[in-house]
């Protein structure tokens, strides 16, 4: 198992350094400058990886918080807490370099648009997670509450994604399907290579620091152990 | 340009960011754990 474990680390870790390269090429080299937006339209392919993996990311714990609600566990308690940190990395990304776009091409940092105002909650939603996950007490109890926090945020990401389709809004544009007042613009097959890969490195990216993080908890959690046993015996 | 460079400048960071406190949190485990150690062959 913990070969396997080794191999799998190995691997994300050589697939995801040439990626990162590759990535940038076809994002800064290969995809063509937009005619309207120019250079700052290349925030686009991360922009949009970051909130997608952070999408996955938010998935990931509701999943394993559901798991912990029907069965507290701490390997599901350690995996939905890992998840939610590079979650709310990665939307701190996409709502950043949000602003700098919007100001690049609306002129303004931010605007109280569907898709930004609700990216905004859904971060607040999972850093509150975070805190509670902080909490002093059993971990059973903060388990299970951070477990309710880490399924009312899940119920938000959809409503994110479906805020520019649902709502009118005429700022930040549909780019795959169509929206309630707008028609999906599309997107040139150059551009389509350059952030499929970036979505594709982004994501093994997010793997790699799952992977490492959820190692490190468990080895914390077996050291509190140990930590623990000790003091016992010395006071014993 | 600026606002390009600002925006990959923000991603580098907050990545690399991340990295680093996983690494200090092993760090420190290393540490507690070498104390462990210490403390358990003192015995």
């Amino acid at each position: 198992m913990k070969k396997n474990s080794g191999i799998i680390d190995r691997l994300l870790f050589f697939t995801l350094v040439p990626s990162f390269f590759i990535a940038l090429y076809l994002v800064f080299i290969w995809s063509p400058v937009e005619k309207f937006m120019g250079a700052p339209q290349k925030i686009f392919y991360f922009h949009v990886g970051c909130a997608w993996v952070a999408f996955m990311a938010f998935v990931i714990v509701g999943y394993y918080s559901v798991r912990t609600l029907i069965n507290p566990n701490m390997d599901h308690h350690i995996k939905a807490g890992i998840s939610a940190e590079i979650g709310v990395i990665f939307t701190t990304i996409t709502l950043v370099t949000g602003m700098i776009w919007g100001k690049s091409s609306w002129n303004t940092w931010w605007t109280w648009e569907p898709r930004l105002a609700t990216t905004l909650i859904l971060w607040f939603i999972y850093v509150a997670y975070l805190f509670v996950r902080k909490m002093d007490g059993s971990w059973e109890k903060i388990a299970k509450l951070s477990a309710v926090f880490g399924i009312i945020g899940v119920i938000n990401v959809p409503i994110v994604f479906m805020a520019i389709r649902w709502w009118n809004t005429k700022l930040h544009p549909v780019v795959f399907g169509d929206g309630k007042n707008q028609q999906g613009g599309g997107i040139e097959p150059d551009m389509l290579v350059a952030l499929l890969f970036s979505i594709f490195t982004i994501t093994v990216l997010y793997a790699f620091l799952m992977r490492k993080g959820v190692e490190i908890e468990k080895m914390r959690h077996i050291v509190k152990k140990a930590k623990t046993k000790a003091m016992e015996k010395l006071a014993g | 340009m600026t606002y390009l460079f600002m925006a990959y400048s923000v991603i580098w960071t907050l990545i690399a960011g991340y990295v680093v406190v996983l690494g200090r949190r092993q760090k420190e485990l290393k540490k507690e754990l070498q104390l462990l150690e210490e403390w358990n062959s003192e015995k």
